[in-house]
Order: structure tokens, then sequence, then C-alpha cells
């Protein structure tokens, strides 16, 4: 344990701090879609980390149309342009999934009333099936004959290992705090991911989809019975759930530029656990959560070693549920449970 | 049926018991006891406290000034287990059976509480365990008997009648061998026959040896079952006294004067 | 109520339906029996479940890898099941980080026989089991009374950071793992490799030619003889263990223990207020998960060539343990041999689809699931419920009439 290394200095107590806040926000998106269905179904979207993983694939593939495959260095500023078309393909891409997911893996079992488990283990079996679909990307576009034609997206023989984006982006620097250079990037990802999670939060609070979705979590039936389509706002929430997956992709791609099939798998884990540490189905929760997270796991990693990061982030959340069982901020969206 | 019981024991007082929720005050310094052997019948218009007065003797509240005695002392912040241990049972307003549990089991579950059967009984098959297997099962059968289901003990919770269902927790809550039984709403859901037949039951069931505490919308029911009965309105208590002194009482007619045909039939 | 409800609603008949009818039919059959000719099947039945690896029979065998080892990883897996269906079948719990269990008693078998000490392999199982049993009381103690979604996120947590810790940690040999983990002690005379191979008695393993067995006396297993070399030794102290708990599993459930679990999954309110104590229940079965999770993880340490490292416990070997309860049958111990056993035998069994197999298998969760909510072989009585359930639904409308008859 070295605290010295967390706070010897200001400066370095600072730069993990923004650290942990960079992914905490990354987090916080991820962790929406987790909190919305849950406030909507009560059920644990086991394989949101997919459709996140999705995205992150999505930004990859259009560098390498929009670029070619040599890597360069290039400033945000520059790769402006490519980001925002980056940004619409990863968050129809991930809303693609996010909705296939509803359709295919949950809603004949919402149908059915089956018991949430069942739905967890659906959801279990969808996460299995569109990594592994990812990692065998090769296999199937060979199986139509264009994995040459196709080879820069769906790298042949190599799909299983990591996957970049042929343009990694460099940080600039931006002003200091203290002696800790902010740069752009940084910068960028903590202000556009708060910029969305507002957005978002109005949207659910002062819109008529916002109403319906806040009717059905917090009763299914008489919301039916009002007029609400239940189905429609189901699918809503994984939309909405989708596309701010793709907008955590993009922004993860830029903050580390690589990806794997398996990549969301941890950070899908993490971003659940930011959205019951700020309480599940509380969109405010989600923020908080994921940037208390974010910060405490990179103070964590600071003073106990890189290695241990994972551990800090799941020892705290077993103590923030000790303390308060229903999670930092409570549940909102969800109905009160005794 | 109204024979006096004012000189029997009582099981459990309700004594100046008053409960606020924030600024709202659900019961308002209320008084009363349960005599044992008896039927009291707990009465009110919608919103008069009812079920913040039975969540209180049943140990689920606390009261914010007052006490709650039952068998002489004082009912503490017990966990809802040992209330029930203590010998408090409940019935619920909508039926919360173990459905996938067999009618038997249900009953078991409630013989268990007083059986000292642990882990190691069970998976060694000590003589404990098949001692009080053994009583537990004669209990339970016979309870279900009393109650009438006519089910088989096999069948599941969940594939009996509305009525059997019901009967079922009755007979579930008298499983557990309480001083005080309590009936919430009972007859809720059923048609007259039937609540014909389930004030045959309440009384069957008092005959045999336990106290209950009946909280009932249906003032016929009510009436045709309860030794005395106590009324609530908007947290204070209004009356008391035999049903044929209620029957009469001007407070308790204006209190469900207006009240809908279907409450007060 | 949010505690997961095992209850099925009707549905339309499934295509998988017809599994469980035979499966009553058989289980009825059995049941009609005397004495005596139940003692036989039993016996036949248990001979053929302890020669299978021997006999490898044609078309269930797999080819490309050793087959013993297979039948090892379906008994362990079943074993894993068997624990984890009285957490999440009996009492309702959902533990996503039971590998996390499964880790503990690997390591502490790893710890004492090989890495720190040097303990006969048999005096480390119990200690493994003990220390698995309190990490889960441990575990349980706090999250326990905290809503049950919940405890699913702190089980997964504390199933990833179990797999941290040792991977972390040079104590426990950090992420090289662990070598030389004690065998179970030989019965015979003691192998001296490369010459003589020890063990009382060779018994030599069948091959086919199509459908005609012959013995094969170059593959022998030999008895008994634990080690890296021959699985089948190990599948059959497990195939043991696995019956010796399936017989205490049975003999708990038809207690007061038994519908102390089952009340509180049913409804935990209801339960507590007809005096079960439902935290101690909860513990009670979180406990038993863990150690039998914690007994399966000291045996596959020692079964699996005596060599273990934290790959081997990572969080997607949670998803399948819950997944082979749930597919199994969540609530029947049968059910959860079934779902263990399946579990690990497809990925082996269908290697031949390389890198498929997790796609499959994932579809292949998916589409059971969906297909068939309650599992392949659900408890008897969720099956009666279902087909109860039918027919109430058709005499709905009569039914109130038949009540007032009733009362």
């Amino acid at each position: 344990m070295d605290l010295g290394a967390l706070f010897g200095s200001f400066d370095n107590f600072l730069s993990f701090t923004i650290g942990g806040l960079v992914f905490g926000a990354i987090y916080a998106l991820i962790a929406l879609g987790y909190t919305m269905v849950y406030g909507v179904l009560q059920l644990i979207n086991f394989a949101h980390s997919e459709v996140f993983m999705f995205g992150t694939f999505a930004v990859a593939w259009v560098f390498v149309a929009l670029h070619g495959t040599s890597s360069a260095q290039w400033s945000l500023g520059r790769s402006v342009p490519i980001l925002l078309v980056a940004l619409v393909a990863a968050m129809c891409t991930s809303a693609l999934v996010a909705l296939l997911l509803e359709r295919v893996a949950y809603r004949p079992l919402i149908k059915k009333n089956a018991p949430k488990l069942i739905a967890l283990i659906s959801a279990i079996g969808a996460s299995f099936a569109l990594s592994e679909a990812m990692g065998l990307r090769d296999k199937f576009a060979k199986f139509f004959g264009l994995d040459h034609k196709l080879a820069n997206y769906v790298s042949p023989g190599k799909a299983r290992d990591v996957y970049s984006n042929p343009v990694s982006i460099q940080p600039h620097h931006l002003f200091n705090i203290g002696h800790y250079s902010v740069t752009d990037v940084d910068l960028t990802i903590i202000v556009a991911a708060i910029v969305m999670m507002v957005a978002l939060d109005q949207l659910v609070l002062r819109t008529r989809l916002g109403r319906g979705i806040r009717a059905v979590a917090q009763d299914p039936e008489a919301a039916a019975l009002m007029g609400v389509n239940g189905t429609r706002v189901v699918q809503l929430t994984f939309l909405i759930g989708g596309l701010m997956a793709g907008a955590a992709a993009t922004l993860y791609m830029v903050k580390i530029g690589t990806t794997k099939q398996d990549a969301g798998f941890i950070l899908g884990v993490k971003a659940f656990t930011a959205a019951v540490m700020g309480g599940i189905g509380n969109l405010r929760g989600a923020l908080l959560g994921g940037l208390v997270l974010g910060v405490m796991e990179s103070w964590g990693a600071a003073v106990f070693g890189d290695q241990w990061r994972d551990v800090v982030a799941f020892v705290l959340l077993v103590l923030i549920l000790l303390v308060r069982p229903s999670g930092l901020l409570g549940e909102a969206l969800g109905k009160a449970r005794a | 049926m109204s024979e006096p019981t004012t000189d029997r024991r009582a099981v459990l007082e309700v004594d100046n018991v008053t409960i606020k929720f924030g600024g709202l005050t659900a019961l308002n310094e209320v008084t009363f006891d349960i005599k044992e052997g008896e039927i009291l019948g707990l009465i009110g218009p919608n919103g008069a406290g009812k079920t913040t007065c039975f969540n209180v003797m049943t140990g689920v509240y606390q009261a914010t000034s007052g006490q709650v005695r039952f068998d002489g002392a004082p009912l503490g912040r017990l966990s809802r287990h040992k209330i029930t241990k203590l010998g408090i049972a409940r019935t619920f307003q909508n039926i919360r059976l173990f459905k996938s549990m067999t009618v038997l089991e249900n009953v078991m579950v409630g013989s268990d509480v007083h059986s000292k059967v642990g882990f190691f009984d069970a998976l060694l098959r000590t003589p404990r365990h098949r001692n009080t297997e053994a009583a537990s099962l004669a209990h339970a059968k016979e309870l279900i008997e009393l109650v009438g289901i006519k089910a088989d003990l096999d069948e599941l919770a969940s594939n009996l009648s509305y009525g059997d269902q019901r009967r079922l927790e009755i007979a579930r809550a008298m499983a557990t061998r309480p001083k005080l039984l309590c009936l919430d709403e009972p007859a809720a859901g059923f048609n007259p026959a039937e609540k014909l037949r389930l004030m045959e039951l309440i009384r069957k069931v008092r005959d045999s040896g336990f106290t209950v505490l009946l909280i009932e919308h249906d003032m016929r029911l009510v009436m045709g079952v309860t030794d005395r009965i106590v009324v609530l309105e908007f947290g204070q208590k209004i009356a008391e006294g035999t049903p044929a002194e209620i029957r009469d009482n001007p407070a308790v007619i204006a209190a469900y004067l207006g009240v809908d045909e279907d409450d007060a039939s | 109520m949010t505690t997961p409800s095992l209850m099925v609603p009707p549905t339309r008949r499934s295509p998988l339906q017809g599994l469980g009818l035979w499966w009553d039919d058989r289980v009825d059959r059995y049941n009609a029996q005397p004495i005596f000719l139940k003692a036989i099947w039993v016996f036949l039945a248990l001979v053929l479940v302890y020669a299978l690896p021997l006999l490898r029979p044609p078309g269930i065998t797999t080819n490309q890898i050793d087959f013993g080892g297979v039948m090892f990883d379906c008994a362990s897996f079943a074993l894993v099941a068997l624990g984890l269906n009285i957490v999440i079948g009996y009492a309702g719990l959902l533990d996503l980080g039971y590998v996390g269990f499964y880790a503990t008693g690997a390591y502490v078998t790893g710890v004492l026989t090989s890495y720190h000490w040097h303990w006969p392999y048999f005096f480390s199982l119990p200690v493994a089991i003990v220390v698995t049993m309190i990490t889960g009381v441990i575990l349980g103690a706090p999250t326990l009374r905290v809503r049950g979604d919940y405890l699913a996120i702190v089980t997964l947590g504390f199933g990833e950071i179990i797999q941290k810790v040792v991977n972390n940690t040079g104590w426990l040999g950090a992420s090289g793992g662990i070598k030389d983990i004690a065998h179970p002690p030989t019965i015979g005379t003691r192998p001296t490799p490369p010459f003589h191979q020890g063990g009382a008695f060779a018994i030599p393993h069948l091959q086919w030619d199509g459908l005609i067995p012959s013995l094969d006396h170059e593959h022998v297993t030999h008895f008994l003889v634990f080690g890296a070399l021959d699985a089948i030794p190990y599948y059959w102290l497990i195939v043991t263990i696995l019956i010796l708990v399936f017989l205490g599993d049975r003999l708990i459930k038809a207690s007061r223990v038994g519908r102390a679990w089952e009340a509180t999954r049913e409804d935990e309110d209801a339960a507590e207020l007809m005096g079960v104590n439902t935290f101690k229940y909860k513990l009670l079965a979180f406990a038993l998960g863990a150690a039998i999770g914690g007994l399966s993880g000291s045996l596959y340490a020692s079964g699996q060539g005596g060599y273990i490292n934290p790959q081997a416990f990572l969080l997607i070997y949670s998803m399948l343990y819950v997944a082979a309860v749930i597919v199994g049958g969540s609530g029947n111990r049968w059910g959860a041999i079934l779902g263990g056993v399946i579990v690990a035998y497809l990925p082996d069994r269908f290697r031949s689809l390389g890198d498929y197999r997790y796609f499959i298998f994932g579809l292949a969760l998916m589409v059971l699931s969906i297909w068939r909510p309650q599992g392949l072989l659900p408890p008897r009585r969720a099956r009666r419920a279902r087909a109860a359930a039918v027919e109430i639904d058709a005499l709905e409308d009569g039914d109130e009439e038949t009540a007032v008859a009733d009362v």
C-alpha cells in the first residue's frame, strides 16, 4: 500500500481524480442502459455490455473506412469530422443491437410473464452469442466469401485479437489545474457524458415520452390502463440505453483506441455496479455512481497498485450497499419497494 | 354467543397508543384490549386506522407513544418471526400463500415455528426429527380438516379454489399455535353463502380455544360473529361494546352513514 | 415482489415438455415397484454410471479429447450445480459469483497440499470445505439482508474479487498458479513411472468398431491410482461424493429446513410472519451452497492434473453454473445434475464445431430459456401446477359456481 502515491502531492491526487472522472463518465453512460431497463422491467440486462462492445467496433470500423489502415496520430480537432460520423454510427449500431436484444431475448419472455431469473439466463445466452459472433466475424464473412474484401474489418484469423482504431488520438494540453495538465480528450469525455446525461434526465422528466417511461416504471398495469403502450416504452428504454452505450463506446475509443470481442464484459459489470451504487432505476444515480466509482477505483489503483483496481471497485460496492442498501440516491425511476 | 367476557384475562392490551407518520396522526390515544377466548371485531370506515392498528398490534409498527402489551409484557421491538413465536399469528387481506408448496406443506411451515429440529437433525434423521415431523403432520392434518379444505393434501396451494385458499391461510396461521389469531378481512371477495360458512368457521376456531381478532369491512359478518367490537374513525376509538350496543350507537351510525353500500352491506 | 418467483405461468405446451412427462412416468413406474426390484434398478443404474467412462459408448464418447476427462468435468459440473441449486432453486437467492467459492476451495487445497504445506489430500479437503463455508457466511451475513437483486451483484463482485486476488497475490501463486497439488492416496502398489503404473489391477477400456465392442488393452485404468494421466479414478471419486451430497440434499429438502427455504423463496414477508427466521435459513442455504462449491473446487484442484491457475476461475464460469441450474430445472436436484452435465458436456462433445461452440451454446441458452423457461426437468410440482393452471383456465367461469356450492 502506498498512500504517498495518491496523497504525496496534490498534483498526483488531481491527476488520479481526473483520470477517474474520465472512466467514471464512460461507466455512467453505460450504466444508463442497465438502470433504465431495470427501472422499467426490474431485470438485469446482462447483455448490455455487448451493446457497448458493438459500439466500439462501429467506431473502429468508421475510422478504417474513412481513414484507411495506416496508423496515424491525430489531434482531437483534426479527427472531429470522422469522430462525429463514428459517434452516429456507434449510436446507431448499439441502438440496433439493443433493440434486437429486446425483440429476441426479452420480449418473448416478458410476454409469457416468465420469472426474472429466466430472463437473466436468456440475457446471459444472448451475451455469449453476441460476443462470440463478434469474435467469429471473420468466419461469418468467409461464409459469404467476403473475408478478403472485408479483411480490414473482420481481420481474418485474428478476429479474436485486439482490434484497434487506425487513428490514435493524441491528447493536447489545454490548461493546468495545479500542475496537472488537463487535456482536450479528458475534458471532452467528461463534458460530453455529462451533457448527454443531463439531456436525457430532462427528456425523462419533462417530455411525454419520459412520462410514459416513468408511468410504466411505477405501475405497468395502471400505465397500460391509462393507454401507455408498454411494449413501446420498453423498446424506447432499450433504444435510449443503446444510444447512450454507443456514445460511451465512442468516448471509450477516443480514450483507449482498442477493443476486443470481450471488451464489454468487465466494463458492463462495472457500469452495472455504478448503477446499483447510485441507486438502480435512478438516472442521476447512474451519473453519480459512475463518477464515484471511476474516481474511487482510480484512487484505489494509485494506493494499492493498478492490478487491484477492480477489487477496489467491488469492495466499494459492497460497502455502499451495506450502508445504503438502495444506493447513494435511492431508487427513483422504479417503484419504491419496502 | 355474547357470553360475558369482561372478567377474563386480557391477551393483548392496546394502552393509549398514538402513532404518527411525520405530521400525520394515524392513531390517536387508542385504548382497548382483547380477552382470552373471545372474538373481537375491529371495524371502521376506510382510512380509519384499522390497518395501522393491526400493524402496531402485530409488532410491525412501533407506537409513537403508549404501549401494546401482549400476555402482560410490553411488545418490544422484535423481529417479525419472533412475534409469531411469541404467539401472534395473522392472515393476509390479499392472500399470501406459498403457492408452489402443497396444502400440507403450507400448514407445516406454520407448525415448524415451535419445532426445535435443526439442520443436523434433518440430515441424520434423529428421533427428534421423526417425532416432531410426525406430530406436525398430525396437527396439520387436523387443522386442514377443521377449516374444511376438501382438496388433496398434496395439492398445490395455487391450485386451490379461492375459498379454500382463504381457509388454508387460516389453517396455516392456526398451526403456529397462536395465543392471538388475527384475521385481516378474511371475507374479502366472498359471496354471501361463503361468508356464512366463514362465520361458522370463525366460531369453530374460537371454540377450539383460540382468541380471534377480526378486522373486517362487512358489517353483517362482524355483527354476526364477534363477541365485542371496537370502532375506529379517523384514528380515534369512537365506540366499544357488544354488537347490539354498537348497532345502536349514534356515533357509529354517523360514521357509517353515507358509506358506500358495498362497504356497509 | 422482487424475489425471483419460480412459479411458472401457463403457456402453451412447449416442445420439450415431453421430457418432463417421460421423466414423471419413469419415476412413477419406479415407485410402483417392490423394494427388491427398486434395489436392483438402483444397483444397475449405479453400475452403468460408474462404468460409463470405461464403456465409451459410441455416439456419446468424445473423440478429440479424453473421454474420462470429459466425464470428470461433467460430474464436477453436476456437483457444482447441485450445490448452487440449493442457493438458487431452493432458497431463491441469485448467486452470480459461485466460482468464487469454487476457487476458494481449490486454492485452500493448493496451498495446503503443495504451495506452502504438504498435507495429504484428504486432510485438506475438510479444511477447504470449512474455509469456504466460513467465506460464505462472511459474505452472506451482511448481504443477505439487502434486497434479492443486489445479492446478485454483490456475489458477482465477490467472484471477480476472488479471481483478482489470487491473480495478484504471490502467496497464492499469482498468475502462475499452483502445481503439484496432492492426489488422493493410491489403493494397491504405488506407481513408479514410467515403468510401473501401480494400483491393484488394471481395467481395460472398451473400444468400438461401429457397434461391435472389443477390449482395449492399450488403454487401461489402474485401480485405484489418482494421477494426472487418468481422470477416471477422479470421476469415480466425484460420482461417489455426488451421490452422498444428493442423498443429503434429499433428506434436508424433505424436512423443516427445506420447507423454510421454499417458503422464503415463495414469499419472504409471509414466511417471516409465519415465524420462519428467513435470514437464518437464507444464510444456511448460502453457506451450504458455498461448502459444496468449495468441495468441488478442492476436487477440481487435485483432479485437473494437480494444477490450478486463476484463468480457471473466470467470472464467466459463474454464469455457466447458473445456466446449468436454470437450464436443468431450478429447484429439482435431478434437473440440476442434468443441467450440469449438459453445460459441461456439450462444448466438449461438439468440439468439432471448433470456435463456433460458445456461439452456439449462447444461442442454445437463449432459445432454451424462451422455449422452456422452467428448465428441462423442473420440480414435479411445478409441472403439475402448469397442468392444473391450464385446467383452471378452462374452468374459470364455472369455478365461482363450484365455489359457492362448495362453501
